[in-house]
């Protein structure tokens, strides 16, 4: 059954180190919902949060081939365990007369905060998992769109834990 | 005491820390600096050859004979992209290599410089890892890396990118090789674990028709001897994929031959009908398994692989063993003798009396035809006349599948193919390279008048070389192998399959100062042979004109499974 998987990843913080993952989701035809990639406390690691589709099958494929990447350091499914997800998303959406009382309300309804506004827009700040996004845009209707930026989704296990760098 | 040396001494210090003994390589502006310094010492030999191509393959018959990594140095630009064919070639069969590539200066780097292309990026779905060397300091230690990386876990080739200015002869930099080497995110698995390997022993004693099924990781993880102990302490059928010919005697009773596409009708009917496959390894390629949806129903499934991702990627296993083949086996065959062995005497006399059944159809047969030269026949000829011992380097087409079904292989390392990416132009070099390796051995490479004109250059660097290997053609005037899936498949439409204006083989080989044969009896071919590997310090070329219409036999359709072959 194909499922929505979150996978983390920490790698080294090398030049193309990026690219060894992008080419490896297109040339074994995976799919990316979504690609986030940043370094972290430690300097020599960037961590990528990566979305993707798959069945079980699937999915312990593209753990097993990133964990061959040599760059890779340590992978992890985030939906193995509890985890939070969160998304950033930047959306312009035009704001006139009655429609300007309309996306206010909708905003604080759904936690975003308006962070620009123009006499025909509002630029709304919203964070959640993908599905709260997703409902925010749904419920926006007849309301017209200007732009949408997204993050792309990130994940962090629940608890104590972090993921682990093992030694050399 | 403080050593400074220019980066391109640095790189030859560290090919003599490796005990690399020759280079295969072309040299262009990018890497003058390099060839300089290996110019000024003796240690580390150079081959140069006719293309780039040539080069790698050399390099990767040389790593399959011997077991050592096959080093090449190329320029950049189109030095790089004519060693990407061989690059590849060597990733899909999991050969070690280290490729050193010129690169224009860094700060040129991005510039569309004249010979400038991004080698990391051409080369990164094809290689195990690559390297851009930026800084010359960092030049020993990914030197260091690369050969880790190369030959360590399951091996492939590693590519190390190097600017001009990295190897300055003018800026010297303190030299120290590191002894030892460790990276974080690589860990290969060596040792099987132990849970896994009793579930295993447990399923393989209490086989009633067991199959050992067994590939090229045997052969690269030298545990040829281990498989073999294995296989006779069981009394277990055993077949070897095109990858793994050699790995078991050939000549064994318990050896059923090559299986899959153009395997034998006893090893892939006993895939097909066995109730434990213990497969080792081995990566159930679909030239192995042909359609996915048939294969081996009835069986429970152990792999056992060095690399995880081979597990459960294709067919999906009962009892997967990451682990190297060696470890897995030493620690499998105390275990077995604990067991007391097989345990289904009964089960398994009868699973050989049914072999024995499939044996008698004697599916390698074929028939003669007055004076028309089988080539199946050359193949059978040659092993005669070299006593089944000779290396047999091969192109790829009609002619790679007889020489891996008629030439039976007793000892590992022996058989040196592109079986992966199916290379057209492999054999030549790859013969030359193993020729380098064993000067005293009898190298033979048997190839067809197709693959041998893609890398036929090759027969200037085996004068230069003195490395007189033999070249047996099999010259049936078309590709062979697209004539006989356009008969089976495309009603005899023979598009492009037929090749005309073909040289003549006999002057070409004149020409670049070998001895040139054409053979076009079948009464002629056993005196041929043996005139031409009597001459010990020529290369010779055999032009066998061969049937034109014969195909290879048996053959498992694509989209079936292994039980429905068509055996003439």
């Amino acid at each position: 059954m194909t499922m929505r998987h979150i996978i983390s990843i920490l790698m080294e913080n090398e030049a193309g180190a990026l690219s060894r993952v992008a080419g490896l989701f297109s040339a074994r035809g995976y799919n990316i919902e979504s690609l986030c990639v940043a370094p972290t406390h430690d300097a020599t690691l960037s961590r990528m949060t990566l979305v993707t589709h798959g069945d079980d099958q699937i999915i312990e494929q593209i753990i097993k081939q990133l964990n061959k990447l040599i760059d890779v350091v340590k992978v992890q499914d985030m939906v193995d365990a509890p985890h939070i997800e969160r998304e950033l998303m930047l959306i312009k959406v035009q704001a006139v007369e009655t429609s300007r009382e309309e996306v206010y309300r909708l905003a604080e309804i759904f936690r975003g905060q308006i962070i620009d506004v123009s006499e025909s827009s509002y630029t709304i700040q919203m964070i959640g998992p993908g599905h709260k996004l997703d409902a925010f845009l749904a419920a926006l209707g007849s309301i017209s769109v200007v732009e949408i930026v997204r993050s792309g989704a990130l994940g962090i296990a629940r608890g104590p834990r972090g993921m682990a760098v093992p030694e050399a | 005491m403080r050593v400074e040396l220019s980066g391109g001494q640095i790189l030859v210090e560290c090919l003599k820390a490796e005990g690399v003994e020759a280079v295969f390589g072309y040299p262009g502006g990018a890497v003058l600096h390099i060839y300089d310094a290996l110019f000024q010492q003796e240690a580390v030999k150079h081959v140069l050859v006719r293309h780039e191509q040539g080069a790698v393959h050399m390099a990767d018959g040389y790593a399959r004979a011997t077991g050592k990594p096959g080093v090449v140095l190329v320029t950049s630009g189109p030095g790089a992209t004519n060693a990407v064919t061989g690059i590849a070639t060597a990733y899909m069969d999991s050969i070690p290599m280290v490729v050193i590539t010129g690169q224009v200066p860094t700060h040129l780097i991005g510039n569309d410089a004249f010979q400038e292309v991004d080698n990391v990026g051409i080369t990164r779905p094809c290689v195990k890892h690559n390297f851009l060397v930026k800084n010359v300091n960092d030049l020993a230690q990914t030197m260091k890396k690369a050969f880790y990386i190369a030959t360590t876990g399951r091996p492939g080739p590693v590519v190390v990118d190097i600017p001009k200015d990295v190897v300055d002869p003018k800026v010297l930099v303190p030299f120290t090789y590191p002894e030892t080497v460790a990276l974080r995110s690589y860990h290969p698995t060596v040792k099987g674990h132990t849970g896994q390997i009793r579930k295993a022993i447990d399923l393989i004693v209490n086989a009633e028709r067991p199959m050992v099924y067994t590939g090229g990781g045997v052969v690269l993880g030298r545990a040829s001897e281990l498989l073999t102990q294995f296989t006779r302490l069981l009394n277990y059928p055993i077949t070897n994929t095109l990858m793994g010919l050699g790995a078991y005697p050939a000549s064994d009773r318990q050896f059923l031959g090559m299986l899959g596409m153009h395997g034998t009708y006893e090893a892939n009917m006993a895939m097909h009908h066995c109730d434990v496959l213990i497969a080792i390894g081995a990566r159930f390629d679909d030239r192995v398994t042909g359609n996915l949806a048939k294969f081996c129903p009835t069986a429970k499934i152990i792999h056992v692989d060095i690399d995880p991702a081979s597990i459960s990627k294709n067919v999906i296993v009962d009892v997967p063993i990451v682990g190297s083949v060696k470890s897995v086996l030493e620690d499998m065959l105390p275990l077995i003798a604990d067991a007391g062995g097989a345990k289904q005497p009964e089960a398994l006399a009868a699973w050989w009396k049914q072999i024995e059944q499939w044996r008698a159809m004697r599916c390698l047969d074929f028939k003669t035809n007055g004076e028309i030269i089988k080539p199946q026949y050359v193949v059978q000829k040659l092993w005669e006349i070299t006593q089944g011992d000779a290396y047999v380097t091969s192109d790829v087409g009609q002619h790679q599948m007889w020489a891996a079904q008629y030439y039976g292989f007793d000892k590992p390392n022996r058989w040196i193919n592109s079986g992966g990416l199916g290379t057209m132009g492999f054999g030549l070099p790859a013969a030359l390279g193993v020729k380098y390796a064993y000067p005293d051995e009898e190298v033979v490479c048997v190839t067809g008048e197709g693959s041998i004109q893609m890398c036929i250059q090759e027969l200037s660097t085996a004068l230069q070389y003195h490395l007189p290997v033999k070249v047996v053609s099999l010259n049936n005037r078309y590709l062979g192998m697209v004539r006989q899936w356009q008969e089976f498949f495309y009603s005899g439409r023979y598009a492009m399959s037929y090749m005309e204006a073909l040289p003549d083989f006999v002057k070409l080989a004149e020409s670049y100062g070998h001895v040139g044969m054409r053979i076009e009896k079948a009464s002629d071919v056993e005196g041929a042979l043996r005139e031409a590997f009597a001459m010990k310090d020529r290369l010779v070329f055999m032009d066998f004109q061969t049937d034109p219409t014969e195909n290879v036999f048996p053959m498992v359709p694509a989209g079936a499974g292994l039980n429905e072959m068509i055996l003439v």
